[in-house]
């Protein structure tokens, strides 16, 4: 994806990560801004089904040709899916962060959390 | 566009020895060449002294080639590479400076240099007694006592010094779990954290480019280990908090260890001993002069306090009385003591870190670096390397670059200084990345790029005392250059470099798909 994109149906973390809110779940994935700022993501490491993800905290590292960065949970809950074709096509994040770049599917413990993110708007307009 | 502008094409200016492909020495050759051949066995032969199953079935594959083919392939190798001797290299935290001959001169000395490592220390007393000189040397420059010059590299410093410090809480029955970094750290810092067995906690970075004392405050608790700590901080700025710092560190009883890649800013000016380090890493393969940047040999000797000092690695060299002399060789009479010794008898040791001594070649050419310049050249070696950084940051400001690669943090730098590209990609819509490639083009190694992390689109740069005013100039014209070419047309440093001997790598493709092996 060539320009930058912050779709108006997300949520947004300030450490660049994205939620998709869908009843008691929700897809988490990582910003247009941050796939830019890491370059060509060559490595993803991601966590197992089962595994409890605590907002603010890593859940998963990715790897691009510069670092290994850590992922941040937006929110709480379980790992219910990861996407697993990333593991072969880690080159998906940077292409279609939003689609087909998605990194984890959350069965989220506490929904009120929610109020603690961004819209896009608020996300757009605090980045450098 | 300048006249003088490097070529934009991939076989303009190229010669045709960087037009040939690259081939590996497997590929050159014909079955039953060889470069040299041995002489007839002329002792008995005898079999069997290898078990059978650990011999080979067959001969291993290796070069068949002659020696003017041997020799032909290796100088042209080293010329598609880029080297120290033959361009400006400001490869930030790397400390390129210039190597003195005389260095190589006095390493290569059959004595030293033919010298068994598992020679008796009755017929090593010269060196040992380099050895010991240079741990003396090296105490004087860190302000702490104690020295060890086994470990092999800086990282290795560090492994040991990390060591130390749970050997030293353990000896107090302390258990402690966390070592704070910052967040401007070098890697092989947390790195080496992990390795020893604790949980890296990570400090902020305050508006100042120093650390951040509220949150070092916060994190700092009898759990801590240690902080591991480079002042100059890789963003190339002397923390102004550093006695705080170490007061804060010390008064939760945890160790402050000195990472001493940015050494260079500060030999003969500050010591680490006298701020409250009580453990101190050197590079010598940066700071005191040895070819490095192709993987080693490195040095990375530690120095530490008097209450390190009890779990220093063993063996360490001692000084005696000076023994009587003996019979031939000039070394000393069998029996009598000896004047430089190796001590093992170290029973809160951590133990070997290395194999032998350490890498004596480069205890060597240190040494001979330390003995060249005496305390004022080291001094002023220090003291050039700040001068030269900030020659070059306020030159570069000169030549209008200053919009498009500001400093990230405008204040008065060491012997480093960080850039942010920011601007520059978002306004002329070239990378970092494109400008370092395209510093290729004019002949320069590019600083280090995409560190330290927390400034985006970082450029490190490190010029060195070693380099004169004009090529410091000429760097920063060339920097502009770029910019201003890249206003006209973004591409062009876009599709960078075009003179050397591989074009722009796929570097996701090198992580993802390495080719790893020879094809049979």
């Amino acid at each position: 994806m060539a320009d930058a994109d912050y779709p108006e149906d997300l949520l947004y973390h300030p450490e660049h990560d994205w939620a998709r809110l869908d009843g008691e779940e929700a897809t988490f994935g990582i910003t247009w801004y941050a796939q830019d700022a890491l370059g060509e993501v060559v490595f993803f490491d991601p966590p197992e089904v089962g595994t409890p993800v605590a907002r603010d905290e890593a859940y998963a590292e990715v790897e691009s040709v510069k670092a290994v960065s850590d992922v941040i949970a937006p929110l709480s809950g379980e790992v219910v899916a990861v996407n697993d074709a990333l593991v072969d096509a880690p080159e998906r994040i940077n292409e279609d962060p939003y689609g087909d770049g998605w990194l984890v599917r959350v069965r989220l413990s506490d929904p009120g959390e929610r109020e603690h993110l961004m819209g896009a708007a608020a996300y757009a307009a605090a980045l450098p | 566009m300048s006249e003088h502008s490097p070529p934009r094409s991939a076989t303009e200016g190229a010669s045709p020895m960087q037009r040939e492909p690259a081939v590996t020495i497997f590929e050159r050759g014909a079955p039953g060449r060889r470069s040299f051949v041995c002489p007839e066995l002329d002792v008995p032969r005898r079999d069997g002294l290898l078990p059978e199953h650990l011999r080979r079935a067959e001969p291993p594959r290796l070069p068949e080639v002659s020696e003017p083919e041997l020799a032909r392939h290796y100088v042209r190798l080293s010329r598609r590479n880029f080297d120290l001797d033959s361009g400006f290299y400001p490869l930030g935290s790397c400390t390129m400076k210039h190597n003195p001959r005389l260095h190589e001169r006095v390493a290569a000395l059959p004595g030293h240099a033919r010298l068994h490592p598992l020679q008796d220390p009755r017929r090593a007393q010269g060196a040992l007694e380099l050895m010991w000189n240079l741990e003396r040397a090296l105490a004087e420059i860190a302000g702490l006592p104690h020295v060890s010059l086994q470990p092999s590299a800086g990282s290795h410093g560090e492994l040991a010094g990390v060591l130390l410090t749970r050997a030293y809480h353990a000896d107090r029955g302390e258990r402690r779990h966390k070592v704070l970094t910052p967040d401007t750290a070098h890697g092989t810092n947390p790195a080496t954290v992990t390795m020893a067995g604790y949980d890296v906690v990570k400090v902020g970075t305050a508006p100042d480019g120093g650390v951040d004392i509220e949150d070092l405050a916060a994190k700092a608790d009898t759990d801590v280990a240690c902080l591991m700590l480079t002042n100059p901080n890789t963003l190339g700025l002397w923390d102004r908090h550093i006695e705080r710092i170490a007061a804060i560190v010390h008064d939760v009883g945890a160790t402050l260890y000195y990472d001493g890649a940015n050494l260079n800013a500060v030999m003969g000016v500050s010591r680490p001993g006298d701020i409250g380090f009580d453990i101190v890493h050197f590079n010598l393969h940066k700071s005191f002069t040895q070819p490095h940047g192709g993987g080693g040999p490195g040095s990375g000797p530690i120095a530490v306090s008097d209450r390190i000092e009890p779990y220093l690695m063993a063996p360490t060299i001692v000084r005696r009385a000076p023994a009587e002399p003996g019979g031939g060789n000039g070394a000393p009479a069998d029996g009598a003591a000896l004047e430089f010794d190796l001590d093992f008898d170290r029973p809160k040791s951590i133990g070997r870190l290395r194999g032998f001594q350490g890498n004596y070649g480069c205890f060597v050419r240190a040494y001979a670096y330390i003995r060249s310049l005496g305390a004022e050249g080291l001094r002023d070696a220090s003291e050039v390397a700040v001068l030269n950084a900030n020659y070059l940051l306020a030159r570069l400001r000169r030549a209008g670059v200053a919009d498009l690669l500001p400093a990230a943090y405008d204040r008065l730098c060491m012997h480093e200084f960080v850039l942010s590209g920011a601007p520059m990609k978002r306004d002329l819509g070239i990378r970092t990345l494109d400008l370092a490639k395209r510093l290729l083009d004019h002949g320069y190694h590019p600083p280090t790029v995409y560190f330290p992390l927390l400034v985006e689109e970082a450029l490190l740069i490190e010029p060195t005392e070693t380099e004169t005013r004009e090529t410091l100039d000429a760097f920063a014209d060339a920097v502009a250059a770029i910019l201003a070419e890249a206003a006209e047309d973004p591409e062009i440093a876009r599709q960078a470099p075009y003179t050397t001997p591989v074009r722009r790598l796929d570097e996701a493709a090198a992580a993802k798909r390495p080719v790893i092996r020879q094809p049979a």
